[in-house]
């Protein structure tokens, strides 16, 4: 036990000098605003719809610390969201990238919206187009302006 | 016993629903009045009976009877009892029996009133609200049975039936596993009740409308009827919304109130078609027009209501939310199919007779601009449902599952938000009929530049962001519309009645209920937007790790760690307590609690933040970890978020509006009918 002591010491007494210069030029460690400013793009397959910054349990801790350390190493965002990709699926990015299939999810909406503007257009112009309007006729009035009135009146009082 | 009568309730209830059903049908279309009295009979059963299977139920769970699965599953020793009654809607099986209860409860209202014109209505009213009845009962008895107890099979494994297996004893646990940690909040024991309150009474326009239709009442008759349930309905479903926005800014500790996740959006969609309903009904009963659209937008409020349920039931998602999920799926899913199909066809059906009443005049009259309004609701709605439909898709044809998040959300409605905006301050100055571009835009232009006013202070005082400026310019030209109207309607009242202006006001408004009203709720949403674009926009946030003593800033605010305690509660939890100082300026404003809680029953963790509140913005802490032995060190995650109080706020007055705009007065309803029935004399 004393004998694996002295030994570390004398390592460590070795190591020292490397480890403070190599210190001295590294630069300082990742923030936690770094980090979670990546995180917070990303979505763990377990907690799903709860970003990764945010998220309390101990796997996305994990994750976070997966995260600093590769910013340690000195990897940009894209490769770390890169490597989480490969790793677990295109399913931890917040939003489908757009390939494939997923181009629908990015057509799709706009598309109908832009349908349904059309159909409206069309609506306006055949509505414009009818010089006179309709005159208002109640169903079962069956012509008779009396029993047109009392359908009215009837029709307010409900 | 108390199981085997709830039981039995139900199954009397699918029953009495099957039959009423069936007899109001078969009744309407042989015209036997008596079969449909009877059917009759059997609906109003239905309701007692429902109440007596809730009840049995909330007394299993108040009185402990673990042995029964459902008892075991939501309640513990350690609930108080009043989270022992709300567990009735805190697991799957008890919340469909709560729906069942407030349908069969709302159908009987809905029967209770005045049919002497509108019998023919009434059997197919039933139908409609009694297949939805047992179609949901049925889910109860068959599939998520809220009374099976626990046996014990001769092999050792743990069973659960409503009668006992052969050979197996039963099993008496002595507590439960206890009620989903993050339902354990007073936000959550109401919001869910909310919700659902706003999803069933849906379902009464409904089945009006699908009387209508097979009535063929082309007028605008079963609008008129279902007016104030839809308002109710809306109220309830936007009360929900804005409890769960609340519940989620207090307990989920994400530093926000809206996530677009996909059960948020599963009660968002009916509201969408509901709030493009309650616009576009105005036209029919005005210029009786869009009586296709109507019947349409009711038919899909329906079933997106359905289509809600399903999402949150089925276990179709897995989110935050999923925390009930079961083998329904298919029912669900077959039942909309059919009740869409259905109702589409009947609506095909008629379609030559809901021919409208008017012609559009102009691109620019009212009517055109609630077409507008609803094409941007309709827009919204499918983004929505494309959304939480996408990743369903996806898994399903490649396999791979794919999140769709907030940013796709908020990108794809934003333009969409905006244009809703800029309508809202256009559409209260045009005018139904024929208006043209110049007198609409003679209303509109020193209005527009008035509220330029906004965006050029926001700018002087530092506020450079176009989004922002763009925002809360459309914000302020809302806001100065509405108040002019306002303002315009109690002069007019003013001068004709010789009343002063305080009293023109209180009695214009009480007298145009739906009008004014729905002009409040536009100032509640003007509230709300200037809350939600401060917090989208302007939040800003920063985490660090702190020694005791040491601190972080974000801002103006500076946080102090002072202290961390860590302790075991009586009812299953661990606690982490932080107690850190605020100041703003250098200015000692006050100590918070960020804490997280550890449920050892559930193994679930729980953030609760500590907020400092005023009307400028909120300071939001949370405790992210902690060193567990020393407690030296702590690491928090603080949030800047400006404004947000203004969605809360917004949020009261929108709920407040609502209800005046829904709320009857029966001596103000008899003076405004005997002016009208004036009127005619007169004009006779």
């Amino acid at each position: 036990m004393l004998r694996s002591l002295k030994g570390y010491l004398v390592l460590l007494a070795i190591a020292a000098p490397v480890l403070i210069a190599s210190a001295a030029v590294q630069p300082p460690p990742p923030s936690d605003d770094e980090v979670n400013a990546i995180a917070h793009q990303l979505y763990c397959p377990v907690c799903e719809n709860v970003p990764l910054d945010v998220c309390p349990t101990q796997a996305c801790a994990q994750w976070r610390a997966t995260i600093r350390e590769k910013l340690a190493q000195g990897w940009s965002e894209v490769q770390i969201k890169d490597y989480f990709v490969e790793q677990y699926g295109a399913r931890v990015l917040a939003t489908p990238p757009a390939r494939g299939l997923n181009w629908l999810v990015y057509v799709l909406p706009p598309v109908a919206f832009l349908a349904g503007a059309f159909v409206l257009y069309r609506a306006f112009r055949s509505w414009g187009q009818t010089p006179e309007p309709l005159v208002p006729t109640a169903p079962d009035a069956d012509g008779d302006p009396y029993v047109a009135r009392l359908e009215e009146e009837l029709r307010r009082r409900s | 016993m108390l199981a085997n009568l709830g039981y039995f309730s139900l199954v009397l209830t699918f029953v009495a629903a099957l039959y009423g059903a069936g007899a109001a049908a078969y009744g309407a279309v042989r015209r036997k009045p008596a079969l449909v009295e009877s059917a009759r009979h059997a609906m109003l059963l239905t309701w007692p009976l429902v109440t007596l299977g809730a009840l049995s139920i909330i007394a299993l769970l108040v009185g402990r009877h673990y042995e029964v699965k459902y008892v075991a599953a939501v309640t513990s020793n350690a609930m108080p009892t009043y989270l022992k009654v709300t567990a009735l809607w805190g697991g799957q099986a008890g919340s469909l029996v709560f729906w069942s209860w407030l349908l069969s409860a709302f159908a009987t209202a809905a029967s209770l009133r005045r049919w002497e014109r509108d019998r023919e209505f009434l059997p197919w009213v039933i139908v409609v609200t009694m297949i939805t009845l047992a179609f949901f009962i049925s889910l109860v008895i068959f599939f998520e049975n809220p009374f099976q107890r626990l046996w014990q099979t001769l092999d050792g494994r743990q069973v659960s039936a409503l009668f006992q297996p052969n050979g197996a004893i039963p099993l008496f646990p002595t507590d439960g596993q206890g009620l989903n940690p993050l339902l354990r909040h007073p936000g959550m024991v109401i919001h869910p009740p909310m919700l659902y309150l706003g999803f069933v009474s849906f379902v009464i326009p409904y089945a009006f409308a699908i009387a209508a239709l097979v009535t063929r009442r082309t007028d605008d008759r079963w609008i008129r009827i279902t007016r104030r349930w839809t308002l109710v309905a809306w109220l309830f479903l936007s009360l929900g919304l804005i409890l769960g926005g609340r519940w989620a800014y207090d307990v989920l500790g994400w530093g926000g109130y809206w996530g677009w996740d996909p059960v948020e959006i599963a009660a968002f969609m009916p509201w969408l078609t509901g709030t493009a309903f309650l616009h576009s009904v105005m036209i029919q009963e005005k210029r009786g027009m869009l009586k296709h659209w109507n019947m349409l937008l009711i038919i899909l409020t329906y079933s997106l209501v359905i289509f809600g349920t399903f999402l949150t039931r089925s276990g179709v998602l897995s989110s935050v939310h999923a925390f009930a999920q079961s083998a329904i799926g298919p029912m669900f899913f077959g039942f909309i199919g059919l009740t869409f199909v259905v109702s589409v066809s009947l609506l095909m059906n008629r379609w030559g007779e809901l021919r409208g009443e008017n012609y559009l005049g102009s691109v620019f009259a009212r009517e055109s601009l609630f077409l507008l309004n609803n094409l941007l609701f309709m827009g919204i709605l499918v983004v929505c449902f494309w959304g939480v439909l996408f990743p369903l898709i996806s898994e399903l044809f490649t396999g791979q599952k794919v999140t769709v998040g907030p940013p796709f959300y908020e990108r794809a409605t934003g333009p969409l938000w905006v244009g809703l905006l800029f309508l809202m301050g256009v559409a209260p100055l045009s005018a139904y009929g024929a208006t043209s571009w110049r007198s609409l835009g003679r209303g509109l232009w020193k209005l527009l530049l008035l509220s330029l006013i906004v965006p050029a202070a926001l700018y002087f005082s530092g506020v450079t962001l176009a989004g922002a400026l763009v925002g809360y310019w459309l914000i302020g030209f809302v806001a100065i519309v509405t108040l002019v109207e306002f303002w315009r309607g109690a002069l007019a009242r003013h001068r004709r009645h010789a009343e002063n202006l305080p009293l023109a006001f209180w009695r214009m408004a009480i007298r145009n209920r739906r009008r004014y009203g729905g002009y409040i709720i536009h100032l509640g949403v003007v509230l709300m937007a200037i809350g939600i674009i401060g917090i989208e926009m302007f939040q800003t946030e920063t985490q660090g790790t702190l020694a005791r003593g040491e601190s972080l800033s974000l801002g103006r605010y500076t946080l102090t760690y002072e202290s961390l305690a860590q302790f075991d509660t009586a009812d299953g939890r661990n606690v982490a307590r932080a107690v850190v100082q605020v100041s703003r300026d250098g200015r000692y404003l006050g100590d918070l609690y960020p804490r997280r809680d550890f449920y050892y029953a559930s193994q679930q963790p729980m953030t609760i933040p500590g907020v400092r509140s005023s009307l400028q913005d909120d300071f939001y802490v949370l405790l992210v970890g902690w060193e567990p032995i020393a407690q030296e060190g702590a690491t928090f995650k603080i949030y800047h978020n400006p404004a947000v109080n203004f969605v809360w706020m917004g949020g009261l007055i929108f709920i407040a509006a609502t209800l005046l705009a829904a709320w009857p007065t029966r001596e103000f309803d008899a003076l405004r009918e005997a002016a009208t029935a004036r009127a005619v004399v007169a004009r006779a």
